[in-house]
Parts: C-alpha cells; sequence; structure tokens
C-alpha cells in the first residue's frame, strides 16, 4: 500500500442530506408530536365539552339531580337516582356471572384442560364473542332471550311472589335480561384479562404443588388462583368498567323505565341507556340534563377505569418477585 | 465531501488530509483523528484517554477486555453515541480536517460518510436489492442501480448466492449471509471509512473467515476500523491495533488506551504488561 | 403408569381410583368447568343461529339496492343503510387514521419516557376505556350543537373518537416490535429519523399496523350508541351532504328492533347478519395478517 492511495478517487455517491430531506425530518418530528399532543387535546376536549355544556345544568340542579327520582321533560324536573341505581344493578349481576364464567373459562384456557388445539378454538370463539357488535345482541336479547326466560320468570313470580328479586312479572325488558346480555358483553374481557394473569404465573409454582401430590384442582385452588388473585380482580374491575358504559343491550332491553326495583323482572334503566333513549329528541333544557347525566357516567367509568389499571399494574409488580 | 460537509459546519476550510499524527510507525494520511478524553454516560465515566488516529486505506483493530470501551470509541467515530441517553465526549474527532463534534456538523452527514456493520447482522425486512439500494436511494443516488448493487454484492462476497434471488428477503439468508449483505449495504455507497462492531461474533466460523478475507479486499479501497474480541481475528488482518484495558480503580468500570500499534509489533513485543497479560490469555 | 413391581406399603396405592374422593372431586370439577365453558359460548352459536335462519330469510340483491320501507310498509332493503355505515366508518377513517398513526409514531419513536408520551399513553388508555355513547355526547356537543342538525360528519367525528385510541395503541405496539437494531442499521447509513421510520420501522410494522386498523374499523362499524344522536338516520340514499343524517346498519337494528311490524322486524335481522358478515371479514383479515410468518 502506498500512501498516495490514501485518498484514492471516489465516485460522490455519499454526501450530506439536502435541505429537503434535512427540513423535512425536522416538519416530521414537530407533525408527530403535534399529533400525540393531539390526542391529549381530544380527550381534554371531550371532559371540556360535556363540562360546558353540563354546566348550566350543574349550577341549576347541583347535588338534587343526583338524587332525585323523576326524569320530566315538559316539567323541568330532572333526577338521575333510578339510572344510577339500575347501572350498579345490572352491572353488579353481569359482574357476579361474567366473572363466574369469565374465571372458569380463562382457567380450562389456560391450565392445559384441553388439547392445545382446542384451546386455540375456544380462545378464538371467546374473540367473537366480543366482536358481534351489542346492538346484534340487543335484538336477539329481545327476541330469543326474553321469550326463553319468560316460562321460568312466570314460576318463579308465581311460587315466590314476596321474595323481592322476583317480586313483579316478566312482561317484556327487565333487568334480568339485560343483565343476561351485559354478562354476554363483558366475559370476552373478563376471560381475556384474567387469563393472561394466570398465565403469567410461574409454571414452577404449580410443579411444586404437583410435586408435593396436588391434584389438578388442588392446585388450582391453591396455588394459581392465589397467585393471580391480582390480575383476576384487576380484570373484574375493567369488566365492571366497560359494563358501566354498555349502552345499546341496555337501551333495549332494560325496559326505559324511570324508576328502581330490585326484582329482577321489572323494567329499570341504566345512565347510558338513559343518554341512548333520549338525546335524538331532546329539547335544550333536557341537553343540559343529559349532559350533566353523561358527566355522572364519564366520572363514574373513569374512576373504575383508573382503579382497574392500577390494581393491574400492583398485579403485575407483585409478581415480579417471582420471575 | 470536504467541501459539502463544510456547508453543514461552516467551518474553515481545513487541511485535506491531516498528516504526522502521533503513529509510531511510517504510515498513510491519518483520515480520522480520534483524541478521546472523556466519553461519559451520565455521570458514569466510561472511557478516558483514548488517542486513535485512523490511517486511510488500513485497517484498524480495537481489541480488549469486555467493558473496556472499544466499542464505545469505536461507535463515537460517527457518532452513533448520540442515541444513547446522556453521552457526552470530551477531545475531538477529526475527519479530514473537520471535527465532527463542532457544532453545526450534521450527525447525518457524517454517518453517510462513515458507514458502520454491526455485531448483529440487522438487514431490513425487505428484498436483498432494496436492502442494498436504501443508502443509495438515501444518498439520491442518480445512476445505475442495478450497476451498484451487483458491485457492492461482489464486494461482500455476496454475489454468487444471491444473483437469482435479489427480490427475496434479506430475513431469509443465514446469519453469515445476512452479515455480507450488511457490509454490501454499508459500502453501496462507498463510505471513506467502514466501521465494524464485532461484525463476526454472531457467526460461525467458516462465516467468519470470509468475513476476514472481504476485510482484506475491502482494504485496497476503503479504511476499516474494527473492534473484535477475537485476538487471531486482530493479527490476521489489521495493520494496526489498539489494545484498551479497564480501570476499576476508582470504583466504576473506565476504559483506556494502554497501546496502539503496529499490530505486528503489539503482538509480537508488547511493551505494556497488561497487554503482555492479555495477549497470553491471562484474562478475558 | 406401570403397575408397582413389589407390594407397596399399605395405604400406598398408586392406582388411579376414583373411589379416591380427592381424585372424585378433581374429575367432577374438570368436567364442571368444561360444562360451564361450553354453556357460555351458547349465545354465540344462538345468535350465528338465529341470524343465519332469521337474517337469511331477506338475503336478495333487492336488499342492497333498495331504500328501507316506511312504517307498515312491505318490500324495501337495507341499501341506504349499508351505503351509510360505509361512509360514516369513511369520515371516521380520514379523521382518525393520521391522528391515530402519526400519535403512534410520536410515542413509539419519538416519546421515550417522556412526560408528554406518559401523558399521551394515558389519554390513549382512558378514551379506550371510555364508555362509547360518551363519543357519541361529545360529538353531540361539537358538531350537532355548532351545526345545528343531525349529521354524517357528526356520526363520523363521534366513530373517529372510538377508532382513534385503538389505532394509536395497536400501531405503537407494532413499531415497538421492530428490532432497534434495524432503526441504528438506518440511522448509522446517516438516515434521518424520518427517513427510518417511514423508510424501515413503519414497512416492517405494516402487518401489525394493518391488524390494528382493521380491528378499529370492525369496532366502529359495528358501534351504535354513538351514532343515535349524531348521525341519527334517514330512509334515502347519502347524496353527499355531509351535514344531512345519514342512515347507518347499527341505528337501523336499532329502530326497527322494536318495531310492531313484522316485515321491519326481518329486516333488523338482515342488517345484523350483514353487520356481523362485515365485522367478522374484518376481524378474521385482521388475525390473517398477524398469523403470517415473521422473523426479524
Amino acid at each position: 500500500m502506498t500512501p498516495s492511495a490514501a485518498t484514492p478517487p471516489r465516485l460522490p455517491v455519499a454526501r450530506p442530506p439536502t435541505a429537503w430531506q434535512t427540513g423535512a425530518n425536522v416538519v416530521f418530528r414537530g407533525l408527530t408530536h403535534a399529533f400525540g399532543g393531539a390526542v391529549v387535546v381530544l380527550l381534554a376536549g371531550i371532559v371540556f365539552e360535556v363540562l360546558r355544556h353540563a354546566s348550566p345544568a350543574v349550577s341549576k340542579y347541583g347535588a338534587g339531580f343526583v338524587s332525585g327520582s323523576v326524569w320530566d321533560a315538559n316539567r323541568n324536573e330532572f333526577g338521575i337516582l333510578p339510572e344510577i341505581g339500575g347501572t350498579l344493578y345490572t352491572s353488579f349481576w353481569a359482574l357476579l356471572l361474567a366473572g363466574f364464567l369469565g374465571v372458569t373459562l380463562a382457567l380450562v384456557l389456560s391450565q392445559g384442560f384441553l388439547h392445545r388445539r382446542y384451546e386455540v378454538v375456544m380462545k378464538n370463539v371467546v374473540e367473537l364473542l366480543a366482536a358481534i357488535p351489542s346492538v346484534v345482541y340487543g335484538l336477539w336479547g329481545i327476541f330469543v332471550l326474553v321469550p326463553l326466560l319468560r316460562p321460568g320468570a312466570a314460576w318463579l313470580n308465581d311460587h315466590f311472589p314476596n321474595f323481592p328479586l322476583f317480586a313483579t312479572r316478566l312482561s317484556g325488558p327487565g333487568i334480568l335480561p339485560a343483565s343476561l346480555v351485559l354478562a354476554i358483553m363483558i366475559l370476552p374481557t373478563v376471560t381475556a384479562v384474567s387469563r393472561e394473569a394466570m398465565a403469567a404465573v410461574p409454571p414452577r409454582l404449580a410443579a411444586a404443588a404437583y410435586g408435593l401430590g396436588a391434584t389438578r384442582w388442588e392446585v388450582i385452588f391453591r396455588v394459581t388462583l392465589p397467585t393471580a388473585s391480582g390480575g383476576i380482580f384487576g380484570a373484574l374491575v375493567l369488566g365492571l368498567g366497560r359494563a358501566f358504559g354498555e349502552t345499546m343491550a341496555l337501551a333495549m332491553l332494560a325496559g326505559n323505565a324511570p324508576n328502581f326495583s330490585w326484582s329482577l323482572f321489572s323494567p329499570g334503566n341504566t345512565l347510558a341507556a338513559l343518554l341512548a333513549n333520549h338525546f335524538p329528541e331532546a329539547g335544550e333544557f333536557e341537553v343540559g340534563a343529559l349532559m350533566y347525566a353523561a358527566l355522572v357516567l364519564l366520572l363514574i367509568t373513569l374512576a373504575v377505569n383508573v382503579v382497574g389499571s392500577l390494581i393491574m399494574v400492583r398485579a403485575t409488580a407483585g409478581l415480579r418477585g417471582l420471575r | 465531501m470536504n467541501a459539502d460537509m463544510s456547508t453543514q459546519a461552516s467551518l474553515a476550510a481545513a487541511p485535506e488530509v491531516a498528516t504526522g499524527a502521533p503513529a509510531p510507525a511510517a504510515a498513510g494520511p491519518v483520515l480520522m483523528d480520534c483524541r478521546v478524553e472523556h466519553i461519559f454516560y451520565g455521570s458514569f465515566l466510561a472511557v478516558r484517554n483514548a488517542e486513535v488516529p485512523i490511517i486511510a486505506n488500513e485497517i484498524t483493530a480495537f481489541i480488549g477486555p469486555s467493558g473496556c470501551g472499544k466499542s464505545t470509541v469505536l461507535r463515537s467515530l460517527n457518532r452513533m453515541n448520540d442515541f444513547v441517553p446522556g453521552f457526552r465526549m470530551e477531545g475531538h474527532v477529526h475527519y479530514r480536517g473537520q471535527d465532527i463534534y463542532a457544532p453545526g456538523v450534521d450527525p447525518v452527514a457524517v454517518r453517510r460518510s462513515i458507514g458502520m456493520v454491526f455485531q448483529q447482522p440487522n438487514p431490513f425486512a425487505t428484498s436483498i436489492y432494496n436492502n442494498v439500494a436504501f443508502g443509495l436511494k438515501l444518498n439520491r443516488f442518480k445512476g445505475d442501480y442495478a450497476e451498484r448493487i451487483e458491485k457492492a454484492l461482489r464486494g461482500a462476497a455476496l454475489w454468487d448466492e444471491v444473483k437469482d434471488k435479489l427480490n427475496s428477503s434479506g430475513l431469509a439468508l443465514s446469519g453469515g449471509q445476512q452479515q455480507r449483505l450488511c457490509i454490501a449495504r454499508a459500502i453501496a455507497v462507498e463510505p471513506d471509512l467502514l466501521l465494524m462492531d464485532e461484525p463476526c461474533s454472531a457467526l460461525d466460523p467458516i462465516a467468519t473467515r470470509r468475513v476476514e478475507e472481504l476485510m482484506l479486499e475491502l482494504k485496497q479501497t476503503y479504511t476499516i476500523a474494527i473492534v473484535t474480541h477475537n485476538l487471531q481475528q486482530a493479527q490476521r488482518v489489521a495493520d494496526r491495533t489498539a489494545f484498551f484495558f479497564v480501570d476499576t480503580s476508582a470504583g466504576g468500570r473506565t476504559g483506556y488506551l494502554i497501546e496502539y500499534r503496529p499490530t505486528q509489533e503489539l503482538f509480537g513485543d508488547p511493551k505494556e504488561e497488561q497487554t503482555r497479560a492479555y495477549i497470553r490469555g491471562d484474562f478475558s | 403408569m406401570a403397575p408397582p413391581t413389589t407390594a407397596g406399603r399399605a395405604g400406598n396405592n398408586l392406582h388411579l381410583s376414583l373411589g379416591n374422593s380427592r381424585t372424585l372431586l378433581d374429575r367432577v370439577l374438570t368436567l364442571l368447568a368444561i360444562g360451564l365453558s361450553l354453556f357460555a359460548l351458547f349465545p354465540l352459536l344462538s345468535v350465528l343461529y338465529m341470524l343465519l335462519v332469521r337474517g337469511g330469510e331477506l338475503l336478495s340483491p333487492s336488499l342492497f339496492t333498495e331504500l328501507t320501507p316506511g312504517a307498515g310498509m312491505e318490500g324495501g332493503g337495507i341499501g341506504n343503510a349499508v351505503l351509510g355505515t360505509l361512509i360514516v366508518v369513511l369520515i371516521a377513517s380520514v379523521l382518525s387514521l393520521p391522528l391515530g398513526l402519526l400519535a403512534a409514531i410520536y410515542l413509539a419513536e419519538y416519546a421515550g419516557e417522556s412526560k408528554l408520551g406518559t401523558l399521551v399513553r394515558f389519554a390513549g388508555k382512558v378514551l379506550t376505556g371510555m364508555p362509547s355513547i360518551l363519543a357519541g355526547v361529545f360529538a353531540y356537543a361539537l358538531v350537532v350543537v355548532t351545526m345545528g342538525s343531525f349529521s354524517a360528519l357528526a356520526g363520523g367525528v363521534a366513530m373517529s373518537v372510538l377508532m382513534v385510541p385503538t389505532v394509536m395503541l395497536t400501531a405503537e405496539q407494532a413499531l415497538r416490535a421492530v428490532p432497534e437494531k434495524m432503526r441504528m442499521a438506518a440511522l448509522g447509513m446517516g438516515a434521518t429519523r424520518m427517513e427510518t421510520t417511514l423508510r424501515v420501522v413503519v414497512p416492517t410494522a405494516l402487518p401489525g399496523i394493518l391488524t390494528g386498523v382493521m380491528l378499529a374499523l370492525a369496532r366502529a362499524a359495528g358501534e351504535t350508541a354513538p351514532l343515535l344522536f349524531t348521525a341519527l338516520f334517514s330512509d334515502y340514499w347519502f347524496e353527499g351532504r355531509l351535514g344531512s343524517p345519514i342512515a347507518s346498519l347499527a341505528v337501523l337494528i336499532y329502530n326497527f328492533s322494536g318495531s310492531p311490524f313484522p316485515h321491519l322486524v326481518k329486516l333488523a335481522w338482515a342488517a345484523s347478519l350483514i353487520l356481523v358478515f362485515l365485522v367478522l371479514v374484518l376481524n378474521v383479515g385482521a388475525q390473517l395478517i398477524i398469523r403470517r410468518p415473521q422473523e426479524f
């Protein structure tokens, strides 16, 4: 090698970025930041718009809105206590059912009960459950579920008329069909999130219990479920958040009745269903009241979701020591 | 090239190539005058006192135990360390007379002339053709792409293996082929200097040997700086070798340069005790 | 299990015995769990069955070419609703895809651990968990009140609010799955951040991004609540006016489900069949894209 070869004649392929390339890079950077910020602005905008339109009603009705139980647009009298009650009540039953079935499904899908192939099929079927639009479940509820429930409901009402849960007759829509469909709708969420929590339990924990002679269900009850309990609880809370906000199935099946009853067979209403049923034809004053109701719904679901997310974060952190 | 860069850097005209750098043996001109005083990651002092002038058309090897900062120094030669949060360098890197760390220098422009081959083969998830064409497109090359790509693939000793499947995915190649594809991608733009960061560590011995042969061929046209943990590799390919070591005396792990000499001298007659011990295999 | 070759100690029987209460309980619980799981899937089967039987009844080309009939009338179709759903989803995509994708690029390529990044991610999660009807309330407040009428645009805005977080969070995950070494390869050749992102990262992550987009589209197409009081409904074809109400499959199903006229209920079933078909095609498509073997 000779020193003169040090700077060989090169075809100048490499060259500095053109002004366009450098400029576009800067613009692109700014653009992505702006759009990232826009998502925050979007959330803030939603809260702001609801607050802005609700504020006249908030100042007019105050806390009495939440404790009032009459919704009469003609007399400009608005209260959402029955709707809050209905939201909580339907969600309670839905969560009870979906929690039980969802955790069972999650176990079946994560603990090696099924051949790998059927496990995948079943997992996809559960996901399919989530893909069906809620309005279709509502339609199914009206024309399949309610007729199916009616004889049983009538029998229970005939034989236990004084038991509060069965105190009325199921004439059509009601708390029971609404809660059942709601359960179907949150089942995929509960199943998926608790399945993840169970799958995150290190296999060596179960292996240790098997090694001590435990049966499969002893392992599930003593090792898997306790270890995954944080995540399962988080799944239930997230499911509850979805149940509170679910609209169509309830608007179609709860009965749109402005009163609250403990009876499973009586019609009721929920916050989301109230919005869906009243917004399309609301006058100016009623819109204000509906915005107030939307604000209450927003705050409730926000609180539940934040709590759920925090539980999930803590559950994940709690398992870290096991890894 | 130089003029192009000074449009970015607005530096005073510098001599085309600095000569008479402190490299001991008779040598060609210094392509890159690298003088690291300190490299920090945050408050952590990663490297101190490393002066490694890189001579044009030579292969310079950086060796030393892990944690000695050899990769850090290499990556600071084309400002790849800019992507590490908290990176800060004291000292200078003069490339053809210009400080690549001077304010106003665009690191993107630096990296266009100073190519890099990484430890892990990292072809893009696209065809072999597009992988090699990537740099040409970046530089808005207006010429015969097919010719350039064939030349680069031949240069990387990969042409015969892939000439019939230029449109198949670069990820479908074997590890050794992927690494040669990455070399082809790097040399397609004919970089002034090629930095190779342990390019063979993920390869089997046969593939390693091919890449080494390739480096010796590339030396005719390019200048290469290579980090390797393989002493035999340094002996086989490098004209000059820089030996780095770790100083743990201050509690941290700070790398520094022990000696930098022509490879044969360094391995044949090491001046420093650490070098002697390392070559003997006392630490690894 | 091989039988013991030597006699074990008393009570040390290694044979599986259903007489053993622990074993029996184990078996019963297993059967119960699998039984309950199958029971949980009953509604899905029933829904699909009803869709095919009752929805299939009216399936014919005229279903797609004719307008919805008035109350008490026979015949007609759901053409305006099919078209309307497509148009509302299109409007929502135009509004939400650029926002969601660029925000995802921000999160994956620029945000790192920065405060804004954490805030954006938090906003995305909150938006995901927000009841869909609140998106409708927002669009009502923003568009319907401002423009003074229900409109296709309001429906699109409501739906885009639902799509943004899904698109953003799934696209961010897909972008993050692209190995760092590919970014380094591009940056090391002197590509700018933009070129690295657009020429290397986004093409590599494209299948994952598309999956997220299709899932968001599927979710949006089936959403009803936010459309009820934004897009409302229309018995006529869309005439290119974004400021007028527009029909959609979802609202059609809701409106006709409570109708006393059996023919309209039949149309609701037919619309459900079409809607579910549309949603499932999008879902299956999304699954197929993601299943394609990916190795980096």
